[in-house]
């Protein structure tokens, strides 16, 4: 499979800021990856490289072949960055037609994308009287116009709803499905929803993970947790026999691997009467992303310094 | 050269759209016409031709308030659209750098071409039939102030974009472009000045101050349009004392703001693609 994004041990260092550390990273056609990190991780920072605005103090990449930034290159990737604040006296639907003339693309793209993104109706308003989540989606129309190979997209969907968000990944499945490859940076593994092929992780600018998010999920091996609810008179006897934590007073928190699951319950159904509810949860996408970015552990939140 | 035009014309649409354009003219027309009432009474002296006189004062007019224009339009034009994150999606399109600025220059250029137009052509008009009609070439003169002041606002558009693409924020882009009109149309008349002031031995007034004077793309702009219209008959100013010992003259004056205005598109450049948005 030839690669669009080819980066090989890019690093980046703004003076004393090591940016980015050794990544490696690729993108496939019709591959959809997310880019994961906290504040600082590298996120822009990467897209900014792949996008020839600056060049890595080492490392190499290329973008199908082409030198980031070059001709060749710009005339395949489309770009959304962070924050963009459209000019407010034009029309969504001149903003749209700006880029693609620019991208030379055919004007007939502008109607598409606007549909796409859910605008037509507020085509032919000025983006002044635009929410928040409608300027999101005219970056994204822009971004999709001229059905670019590469689509980076940084931040999509902060500003959007839980609907529009949903949306938004048919969209980028869309593109991806006819071929076009997907690099969309976010700040947690719940935005996602599980919904791209690859998940890379950056933290303080390295790449912790690169995998299929399934592979990540049996990676992190984290525990499921299990809770038993009983009558008040009994809880302390159903203490006694599961062990675990008690809380609220009438239930057992108990925390097991993967493969002690059956066990577990079977234990629990053994008590009889004396369990009201079981109810277990698995890992959630926020605590597997913590795993690999490990707040807490050496990145304390600084506020609590 | 597609996206020249496309950038030029989503320009020109921001100028209608916000104004920018009706303002300047009506601040073009207004003074222009205050000239043109205070032009028309009666003088007394011998009888120069009216329109004559309004050119004659609408060109010191320009040349203060033509590079305002133009360095308020153009002091945005990058620093802006770096503040506002939309550089970043230009410059990520296949369209050039070079052709991304020359797309605003033109753009900008006829944003300003127009408002001069409506302003000076108004009132040009005004006064040709205020003072009932009359020597139609006087027409002609208020055509050549136009089309100069143009150029002159263009070698100001040009200079606001080094100002606009050499830092990052717009406020301080402001301020270097106020700080440059500041220099060029009124610090730098005093100097001259001083200097012929100063200079005792007439070195500086004969040698020096000439070309110091036609180097400045207003003053420039001031001489030719004097020399033009028979600076004698309408009482000189700065330039007219210096008349014939000046290093350019007649139309070769307006070389100056040309190469200006060629040199700061040309240094504009430079710094824009040396930008990392
Ligand atoms: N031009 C610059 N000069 C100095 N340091 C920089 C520069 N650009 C980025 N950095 C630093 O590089 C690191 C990575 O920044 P980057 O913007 O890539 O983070 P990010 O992952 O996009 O964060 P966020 O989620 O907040 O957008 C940060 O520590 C930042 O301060
Ligand atoms: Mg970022």
């Amino acid at each position: 499979m030839s690669e669009i994004v080819k980066a090989r041990n890019v690093s980046m260092k703004f003076k004393a800021v090591d940016a980015l550390t050794d990544v490696s990273l690729d993108v496939a056609p019709g591959e959809q990856v997310a880019l994961l990190g906290h504040n600082g991780a590298g996120k822009t920072t990467l897209f900014r490289i792949l996008l020839g605005f600056i060049r890595p103090t080492a490392g190499s990449i290329s973008i199908a072949g082409f030198t980031p930034g070059s001709d060749g290159a710009r005339r395949i990737v489309s770009y959304l960055p962070e924050q963009v604040a459209f000019p407010k006296m034009l029309t969504g639907r001149e903003v749209v037609r700006f880029y693609a003339r620019l991208k030379g693309a055919p004007l007939d793209d502008v109607q598409a994308v606007l549909a796409k993104v859910d605008l037509v109706d507020a085509a032919d308003r000025r983006v002044e009287t635009y929410s928040k989540g409608m300027r999101q989606r005219l970056g994204l129309a822009q971004a999709l116009v001229g059905r670019p190979a590469l689509l980076l997209l940084d931040e999509p969907t902060s500003g959007l709803d839980p609907l529009s968000r949903q949306h938004f990944y048919e969209l980028i499945a869309e593109v991806a499905r006819q071929g076009g490859a997907v690099l969309l940076s976010s700040h947690g593994l719940s935005e996602l929803e599980a919904k791209t092929d690859r998940v890379a992780i950056l933290r303080k600018g390295q790449l912790v993970a690169d995998a299929p998010l399934s592979d990540l999920q049996r990676e992190a091996n984290l525990p499921i947790r299990i809770r038993v609810r009983a009558a008040s008179s009994e809880i302390d006897s159903v203490h006694a026999e599961m062990g675990g934590a008690r809380i609220n007073g009438a239930s057992v928190e108990l925390f097991c691997e993967l493969g002690d699951k059956m066990r577990i319950l079977s234990r629990i159904s053994g008590l009889g009467a004396k369990v009201e509810d079981v109810d277990v949860s698995p890992p959630t996408l926020d605590q597997i992303y913590r795993h690999f970015s490990k707040v807490g552990d050496d990145e304390t939140p600084r506020g609590m310094l | 050269m597609h996206g020249v035009l496309t950038i030029a014309a989503t320009e020109i649409r921001i100028g209608l759209r916000n104004r920018w354009i009706i303002l300047s003219s009506l601040i073009l027309l207004a003074f222009a016409l205050i000239l043109v009432l205070l032009g028309s009474a009666p003088g007394g002296e011998v009888k120069t031709d009216a329109v004559t006189v309004v050119v004659a004062s609408l060109s010191t007019l320009s040349v203060y308030l033509v590079p305002l224009i133009a360095l308020l339009l153009a002091f945005d034009a990058i620093a802006g659209e770096i503040d506002r994150g939309t550089l970043q999606l230009v410059l990520a399109s296949p369209v050039s750098r070079g052709a991304v600025l020359v797309g605003k220059f033109l753009g900008h250029v006829t944003v300003l071409g127009i408002a001069v137009s409506f302003g000076y052509g108004i009132a040009g008009l005004v006064a040709f039939f205020a003072t009932g009609g009359g020597d139609l070439s006087a027409l002609v003169g208020v055509g050549r102030l136009i089309v100069t002041s143009i150029i002159l606002g263009a070698t100001f558009i040009a200079i606001g974009y080094i100002a606009s693409a050499s830092v990052r924020q717009t406020g301080t882009a402001a301020a270097l472009a106020i700080a440059i009109w500041l220099f060029a149309v009124v610090l730098y008349d005093l100097a001259l000045l001083g200097g012929l002031l100063a200079s005792q031995d007439g070195v500086f007034a004969r040698d020096i101050f000439p070309w110091l004077l036609v180097l400045n793309p207003a003053d420039a702009f001031r001489l030719y349009n004097m020399s033009a219209i028979d600076a004698a008959a309408v009482g000189s100013n700065l330039g007219g004392g210096a008349g014939a010992a000046l290093p350019l003259s007649g139309l070769a004056t307006m070389l100056s703001p040309i190469a200006w205005a060629i040199l700061a598109l040309g240094l504009s450049t430079l710094i824009l693609k040396r930008i990392r948005p």
